[in-house]
């Protein structure tokens, strides 16, 4: 008899790999600040995604908790990063990458 | 055969999900306005929680549902109607070739991950958790939750009460 065998780990890996490499191009190429933090967002999710799948197939609560935890993570630096957003617009009426560079030498 | 349709189902819904997260995840970083970025980040979160669903994590479906797509992008969306960006939407983009570079190695690095996965499946210690006791999956994550991760648990606690705090402070006018 015909069985349709189910969904493997690796395609959702493969999923999750191509999303942070997304991100990761979205982050080194996009010069506005909230398209790199929205990028950043992106990452984390594919993470998130790897720590589910090794949850489910190695039958393990600790995937679980982890992405849990990433998301309030994600959620503190949030708020933290788009007020830092605000008041670098406050400050230097832009939020361009690469006009704000008070830090490098 | 029930439940060969029931499988053939979970790979269409597979298979549809994972297209349009990757299709909308590329428009995320090739949009020039931001608040397109946003929505479209908004659609690639909501294929990630079907995915949850498919994966027998309902809790994190939800969570990722509530938190990202619904206070995350809300906040990114609200900051980009306070900033006025009509200046950004015009600067063009510049190729540079530190950028392109570190594009390739990014891609690079993809087909490293893409080779490791499909050249050995992914196998290590099984766990307690099985399928029939994840089926009650907000009881248990609550359980581990408060019993074997109650100190990161209360650590998170504190960090969102410093962000809050840090946040207010940041925006708070200077006298």
């Amino acid at each position: 008899m015909w069985v349709v065998p189910t969904i493997p780990p690796a395609l959702y890996l493969m999923l999750s790999g191509i999303l942070f490499t997304i991100g990761v191009i979205g982050v080194l190429t996009r010069r506005n600040a909230i398209v790199v933090f929205i990028s950043i967002e992106l990452m984390l999710n594919a993470v998130n995604l790897t720590f589910i799948t090794f949850s489910r197939f190695l039958q393990s609560i600790d995937g679980v908790i982890f992405a849990f935890f990433v998301m309030a993570v994600a959620a503190a630096e949030a708020a933290v990063g788009l007020a830092i957003f605000v008041m670098l617009y406050r400050s230097k009426e832009t939020i361009n990458v690469d006009d704000i560079n008070l830090l490098k030498w | 055969m029930a439940e060969n349709f029931g499988i053939l189902f979970q790979w269409l819904i597979f298979l549809g999900v994972a297209f349009v997260s990757i299709v909308a995840s590329l428009l995320v970083i090739t949009r020039k306005n931001p608040i397109h970025s946003a929505l479209f980040m908004v659609l690639t979160l909501l294929c990630v929680a079907v995915l949850y669903v498919l994966l027998h994590s309902p809790f994190i479906a939800i969570i990722q549902v509530i938190v990202y797509a619904g206070a995350i992008v809300m906040l990114i969306v609200f900051v980009i109607m306070l900033l006025d960006l009509e200046t950004e939407l015009r600067s063009r983009l510049k190729i540079v070739y530190s950028k392109v570079i570190g594009g390739f190695v990014a891609v690079l690095f993809l087909f490293g991950i893409l080779y490791t996965v499909v050249a050995k499946s992914p196998t290590g210690q099984t766990g307690s958790y099985t399928t029939e006791k994840m089926a009650s999956d907000v009881k248990t994550v609550g359980e581990a939750l408060f019993t074997e991760y109650v100190f990161p648990f209360e650590i998170t606690a504190i960090l969102l009460t410093a962000a809050i705090i840090g946040a207010v402070i940041l925006s708070k006018k200077r006298t």
